[in-house]
């Protein structure tokens, strides 16, 4: 479809790096297990770095549950992770250990982020994390997520060239300028 | 061109496995979506099918059921579905090559493809919704829910 753009707007219930007045928002729907995600990952930390304050990046979970049997376990703890204010530690641990994401290693991964693990137990028996995961995935399928990664940027979604960081970072640029 | 919302969309039988094949009419009274595409095997993780498998549990909230059509015989469709686990039916536009993609106006002749091209269908099998997609953009879901509303809001009237 053209004209995809972002459903629901980026609100507080989203995981945000960077200022809220920054004039280029990016929004990633990501799988942990994917492996293009990974691929995506230190290219979206160079471009932070280029951009600055000027960019603020929000992450959203788009797992692929039936190709990816670990995404949505790991989607989960990440949000779990969250809850405890150790969101972006959590993903950062999960994107640089995606051989790593079985329910044994996830509870290992919490361990090194020293989590509280009972509260991380409750936290994780509850449905809340589940239904964040969920309602992420759904407000991409409505935003025109196509495959993951999913980058929209200012609210629109991005279909240009992501895996080159310096290409990458002068749209992201060109953005900025035009606001 | 793609057949338009509003015409009647035309009947076909197409092999879903070697000894099996489904045709339009064994669909209706229930809203259809017709997922015409290029190939099995495309080498992305998020690629059109393995959307819609995981998209499937919404689909089936408005009662729908979705069919992949592309010109790749029944074992090549068998392998593939089993491989992405997919749990909705491949047909196999197989012979004629495309004939049935030709008559929804959803094939690419140049290269002897199925175009991405998307077609909801409401229970007395009229197509309601149809959307052509570039050949290299998968086109996503959420045109196809934006239709499957559309149906289920005509029928509460």
């Amino acid at each position: 479809m053209s004209g995809h753009g972002l459903k629901p707007p980026v609100g507080p219930s989203d995981h945000v790096e960077g200022p809220a007045d920054a004039p280029v928002t990016l929004v990633e729907y990501g799988d942990y297990q994917c492996p293009y995600c990974g691929e995506a990952y230190p290219i979206v930390k160079q471009v932070q770095k280029k951009l600055g304050a000027k960019l603020r990046f929000v992450f959203r979970n788009f797992p692929l549950a039936e190709a990816h049997p670990f995404a949505t376990g790991a989607a989960e703890m990440a949000e779990a992770a969250g809850l405890q204010d150790k969101f972006w530690q959590m993903h950062d641990m999960l994107y640089e250990h995606q051989d790593a994401l079985d329910p044994d290693s996830l509870v290992e991964h919490a361990r090194h982020l020293h989590l509280d693990m009972a509260k991380l137990k409750t936290t994780l028996g509850s449905s809340a994390v589940a239904e964040h995961v969920r309602s992420d995935f759904m407000s991409g399928v409505r935003s025109g997520v196509n495959g993951t990664p999913s980058f929209f940027v200012n609210g629109v979604r991005f279909d240009g060239n992501w895996t080159d960081a310096d290409e990458f970072a002068a749209a992201l640029e060109a953005v900025a300028n035009a606001v | 061109m793609a057949l338009a919302a509003g015409t009647p969309a035309p009947d076909f039988k197409l092999q879903v496995t070697p000894d099996q094949a489904v045709s339009l009419a064994d669909f209706r009274g229930k809203p259809l979506i017709l997922a015409f595409y290029p190939a099995d095997w495309s080498p992305v993780c998020g690629d059109q099918m393995a959307l819609y498998n995981e998209v499937l549990p919404e689909f089936r909230k408005f009662g729908a059921e979705i069919l992949g059509i592309s010109v790749d015989g029944v074992w090549c469709h068998l392998a593939f579905a089993k491989d992405r686990k997919l749990h909705f039916p491949l047909l196999a536009d197989f012979e004629p090559k495309g004939g049935v993609a030709q008559k929804f106006g959803a094939y690419d002749n140049a290269n002897g493809i199925c175009e991405r091209a998307l077609f909801v269908l409401d229970g007395d099998g009229v197509i309601r919704w149809s959307y052509v997609s570039p050949i290299a953009i998968n086109p996503g879901a959420d045109g196809i829910l934006e239709a499957l509303e559309g149906l289920a809001g005509k029928g509460a009237h």
